[in-house]
């Protein structure tokens, strides 16, 4: 994220996405892709009712597994980063487990947690833990041990290097790892909620409205998943873009 | 001011670098330390700074026992340690921040250094005048030249008010020019403040100019100590006369004189 998006480059993207859009229905010329100019009214008629509904209980497990991931991925990481011999032996199994696509274990999860929203916070949980802890163990790695060893000799002790130097260190290591997997876990949201729950936009879109042949009311939930991931990247992308101050700064 | 009794240190599977070594260092004096890489200068200036522990004897510092970094002793490294992610200003005042967070304990901060934040942004900003850095306050490190980066490391020691500073090769990094003028300031400062100081450098120049007393290490095990007395030391007005490139070129022998 070097460059800061403005609002109008914001607002001509949308435009843009929306032109698209109506054309493409125009041309295709089916009911499974209805125009905006039909999908956008309802969408906004729907927000306020049922479908606000099924947005917020796809943020909530969203954001749940996000704060799950981060309270644990950042201090495995930390340590990790910080301790050689002990990521010598873990680094291996990282490497390992690190590129299963964790959806795969979704049966699993549900027949040992069973389908509740716990499975589901958790499976995307896994997802964003991997990142975060590959992302802030390599920046805890790359702290330099000079940096380490001056501001100790400022007679920092464990309290005063976590407040100073692994927190601000991890946060933006935090945020890139974030930002890059929002898109897979909101993916992998729209599958775990297909099965056995009343309220989410995954199972909104596959079960109340697709197996229905309701397409515009289906649109208006892909659009509010759609809304869900571009606020959450614009959120993380925004606060990443203020922490990293020093970073953007032209010399 | 420093006591260094029968140290003996090595690094775990390597050979000793200090065997039944002592040192005096008295309050006051300004200390050069010299040698090639590898001969356990650094060492001995992190053993002082409390940052590593002696395998044997003992390192005192205002009569105590050194075990862990000591809240009156201010280290400046090479690689100035600034955080990144922290302004100027920020940084150099990280020291008394650390402070704030234990509060007067001892350990982490000197008894009687309670500092109001006020008087705290007060003392900064002194530092960061008097090391002529003060508009750069609300910039980061990656925006400065190394001898401001630099100046930054030696305010946020200075604001400390140490009563003792230990530099590890302070200025190796910078230009010629940039380098001089930092020792000078630097000299000035000990002919001001007559703080004790030790600095570990690599460069025989700088020995000369930093040093009113030069120690001598050497390659492999080091046991007694060879210390040239150096009456040029801080002397600007000396710097480009022969009697200083003399002094230059007589520990320049010494150095390549085999144990």
């Amino acid at each position: 994220m070097n460059n800061k998006i403005h609002p109008q480059s914001a607002i001509l993207g949308f435009l843009l996405f929306l032109i698209i859009w109506q054309l493409s229905s125009v041309i295709i010329d089916r009911p499974i892709l209805p125009a905006p100019l039909q999908v956008l009214p309802m969408f906004l008629m729907d927000l306020p009712g049922e479908l606000g509904l099924h947005l917020l209980a796809s943020a909530g497990r969203v954001l749940a597994a996000i704060g799950l991931a981060v309270i644990t991925a950042a201090p495995a990481g930390l340590l990790l980063g910080q301790m050689p011999k002990l990521d010598r032996v873990f680094s291996p199994l990282i490497a390992i487990t690190y590129p299963i696509p964790k959806i795969v274990l979704l049966p699993v999860i549900y027949v040992l947690l069973g389908i509740t929203d716990v499975s589901k916070i958790l499976l995307i949980a896994m997802i964003i833990f991997f990142q975060i802890l590959v992302v802030v163990r390599d920046e805890a790695a790359n702290l330099k041990p000079e940096l380490i060893l001056s501001v100790r000799s400022l007679c920092a002790g464990r309290r005063a290097l976590f407040r100073y130097v692994y927190l601000p260190a991890s946060i933006p290591a935090v945020l890139t790892a974030l930002r890059i997997s929002i898109g897979t876990a909101i993916a992998v949201l729209f599958i775990a909620e297909q099965s056995l729950t009343t309220y989410g936009l995954g199972y909104y879109i596959v079960v109340e409205t697709y197996q229905v042949l309701r397409y515009p009311e289906m649109f208006t939930g892909i659009l509010a998943m759609g809304l869900l991931g571009v606020i959450l990247y614009f959120t993380v992308a925004g606060i990443e873009f203020r922490v990293n101050r020093h970073l953007f700064l032209a010399s | 001011m420093i006591e260094v009794v029968d140290l003996t240190f090595a690094y775990s599977g390597h050979e000793r670098l200090f065997e039944h070594f002592s040192l005096d260092v008295g309050q006051g004096e300004s200390w050069a330390i010299i040698g090639p890489s590898g001969c356990g200068k650094s060492t001995l200036l992190y053993l002082l700074a409390g940052l590593k522990r002696p395998s044997q004897g003992r390192v005192l510092i205002a009569g105590e026992t050194i075990t862990r970094p000591r809240p009156r002793t201010g280290l400046i490294l090479q690689d100035h340690g600034l955080l990144p992610w922290a302004t100027v200003s920020q940084n150099a005042r990280l020291g008394l921040a650390i402070r704030e967070l234990y509060g007067p304990d001892g350990r982490h901060a000197p008894v009687d250094g309670k500092l109001e934040p006020k008087d705290a942004d007060r003392q900064v900003e002194t530092w960061l005048n008097w090391l002529g850095i003060a508009e750069l306050k609300d910039k980061f490190p990656s925006q400065l030249s190394r001898g401001q980066r630099q100046r930054t490391a030696i305010a946020r020691t200075l604001v400390l008010k140490p009563d003792l500073l230990l530099m590890d090769e302070p200025f190796s990094a910078l230009d010629a020019p940039i380098r001089v003028e930092l020792q000078t300031v630097m000299a000035e400062f000990h002919r001001q403040s007559q703080l004790t100081s030790v600095t570990v450098t690599h460069d025989i120049e700088e020995a000369v100019f930093m040093g009113r007393k030069v120690l001598v290490l050497r390659h492999g095990c080091n046991r007694g100590t060879e210390i040239v007395d150096n009456d040029l030391a801080g002397r600007s007005d000396e710097r480009n006369r022969p009697a200083f490139y003399k002094r230059c070129n007589d520990l320049h022998k010494l150095l390549e004189r085999r144990p």
